[in-house]
């Protein structure tokens, strides 16, 4: 995958497959600690322990279509190879959750990428699921949650395609902002634009 | 702690005043997306992005946009489906935004299928 945003799109897409209701997205940029860290938490059934041991192998998956599971194998390589790792944290009824680290100034880590474009794709194509996404850089920090959105906006279809193409602007726009807030430690680089 | 603004969600509000009637009875048109791992490392989010431009154009109400997971068949990915009611469902292979739009145009707007980009029938 050519930015990280893509992994998380995958990731919470497994979520989503796997009946969730709820799915949260928070990503840390850490300046001080060089520390980039993404953790996607669900609400749906979890697993057991046996099966979360497994979580790597990617011939290890509950399709039908294909024969291996990539998703989550994919972000596992991509964290090792920049001093990080996967660790998933999930039972039977309590959900699954997700953290990848990444040494944040490490040559071989993904960009970031277009968030904005990942959640616009979650929200136009799971209406019956909500979404709060956070997103701290250093001391700063941007928060977006579904639930609290149609409540504010009762009435309006978030999956409109209006509607999605301003939501989508703004969260753009205000996470541009959140980059280029604070002056750029050594080696990082604002992280939010498109890259595709 | 940022979120958007009371400026961001009016306009947000805004859009859904102005696009008209509100949607009525069931979708005549059915499009999905296949976001698997696979099709999202070919390229599905940008496929996407472009239906969803095309789709805030048109300003159709009739016209769902879903996604949905892996269909297995990997290697011919980004793959799209489009269902018009009453006709087979076409899966277009191998998309692209340029490839998205066209089909938008001429198989959802117009019903001419792309037979060019399409795998087969379902």
């Amino acid at each position: 995958m050519r930015e990280l945003s893509l992994h998380i799109l995958d990731i919470v897409e497994n979520g989503i497959t796997a009946g969730a209701g709820c799915i949260t997205i928070a990503i840390d940029e850490s300046g001080p600690a060089d520390r980039l860290t993404i953790r996607v938490c669900d609400d749906g059934p979890g697993m057991p322990a046996q099966k979360a041991l497994n979580l790597e192998d990617p011939f290890m998956t509950t399709r039908t279509t294909r024969r291996v599971g990539l998703g989550l194998s994919l972000l596992a390589a991509a964290a090792r190879r920049c001093e990080g790792e996967v660790a998933v944290a999930t039972a039977p009824g309590r959900g699954t959750e997700v953290t990848a680290t990444f040494r944040h100034s490490h040559i071989d880590r993904a960009p970031l990428g277009d968030m904005a474009a990942t959640l616009e794709m979650l929200i136009v194509g799971n209406p019956q699921v909500d979404f709060v996404y956070s997103h701290r850089v250093d001391d700063r920090d941007f928060t977006l949650d579904t639930r609290e959105l149609k409540r504010e906006l009762a009435g309006v279809d978030l999956g409109d395609p209006m509607v999605a193409r301003e939501l989508t602007e703004s969260v753009r726009r205000s996470l541009r902002e959140l980059a280029a807030g604070g002056t750029p430690g050594p080696g990082r680089q604002p992280d939010v634009e498109a890259h595709d | 702690m940022s979120k958007l603004t009371i400026e961001d969600l009016q306009r947000i509000k805004e859009q859904t005043t102005k696009s008209t009637a509100l949607r009525q009875g069931d979708a005549r048109v059915k499009i999905t997306v296949h976001m698997g791992t696979c099709g999202i490392a070919a390229g599905a989010r940008a496929v996407m992005t472009a239906l969803m431009e095309e789709m805030a154009e048109a300003d159709r109400q009739d016209i769902r946009v879903v996604t949905s997971g892996c269909m297995g068949m990997c290697s011919s990915e980004p793959n799209v489906t489009v269902e018009i009611l009453d006709e087979e469902p076409i899966v277009y292979q191998l998309m692209d935004a340029n490839r998205m739009r066209q089909v938008f145009r001429r198989h959802v707007l117009k019903g001419e299928v792309q037979s060019g980009f399409a795998q087969g029938r379902l």
